[in-house]
């Protein structure tokens, strides 16, 4: 019975072949960043620390920052920050039943991203 | 209107309010303590530490920290979910994904109380 009622159904997981929608990039992203932002989480934290322990630590704190490498990890961060905290307002919108209609759930993921990516060079700039 | 019961343990529905409540709680956070870095504009060590150093930061500052280990505990463990088959080795990837958090926030309770 139950074989009888399952339907061979058109199935493409080919990631090379799919397009995503700009809402589905925004939600991707909202993963990978989430996941990067987990796995730097002892490297926060140290930071974090250094920055409060004492004067010395704190000058080794912000000596991380003048390095080029470490600029640029620091920058993956922060926008991995922003993104996941605009994309993460998208979600409460949405799941507020706010925007919910395909084209102002496109306009709202574009949003998201005319946002984050600015901001993150705004505070690269003023970071960094 | 589509009428359900939830039924089961509503470990679930209780994940997922969690997940939102602790978003909120950071989203305020991230709001206040930008806010109070932006009057204060710490420029040395002495500035930043008495920022952390004030009893009211301090309790919100962990406040963040414990939502933000709880909300990562639940994401991550759904990218498990959602990736890891093998019964066996997503077991192993949640104990450690949860002792991570755990000792995270005991680190952070740590580097804030010794203030």
């Amino acid at each position: 019975m139950a074989e009888m009622t399952i339907k061979k159904r058109p199935k493409n997981l080919d990631l090379t072949t799919i397009q995503l929608p700009l809402p589905g990039k925004v939600s991707i992203l909202h993963r990978v960043s989430g996941a990067g932002l987990f796995l730097c989480l002892p490297v926060i934290l140290w930071l974090f620390s250094a920055s409060l322990t004492s004067a010395d630590t704190f000058a080794v704190f912000k000596s991380v920052f003048a390095s080029l490498p470490a600029k640029i990890v620091m920058a993956g961060l922060i926008w991995a920050f922003i993104h996941h905290f605009c994309a993460g307002i998208r979600f409460l919108l949405l799941d507020m039943h706010v925007g919910i209609e395909k084209e102002a759930a496109r306009k709202s993921a574009a949003a998201v991203l005319a946002v984050s990516i600015p901001l993150t060079l705004i505070l690269w700039g003023v970071l960094l | 209107m589509i009428q359900r019961n939830v039924v089961g343990a509503h470990y679930g529905l209780i994940d997922w309010i969690a997940q939102r409540a602790t978003a909120i709680i950071m989203a305020v956070y991230t709001v206040i303590i930008g806010a109070v870095l932006l009057v204060v504009r710490p420029g040395g060590f002495e500035a930043w530490q008495g920022i952390f150093a004030n009893g009211f930061i301090k309790f919100v500052t962990f406040l963040f920290f414990v939502s933000l280990f709880y909300h990562a505990w639940i994401g991550v463990r759904d990218i498990w979910m959602d990736y890891v088959k093998p019964t066996g080795l997503r077991l192993t990837l949640h104990v450690v994904t949860l002792a991570a958090l755990v000792g995270y926030a005991a680190w952070a309770a740590a580097i804030l109380w010794r203030l």
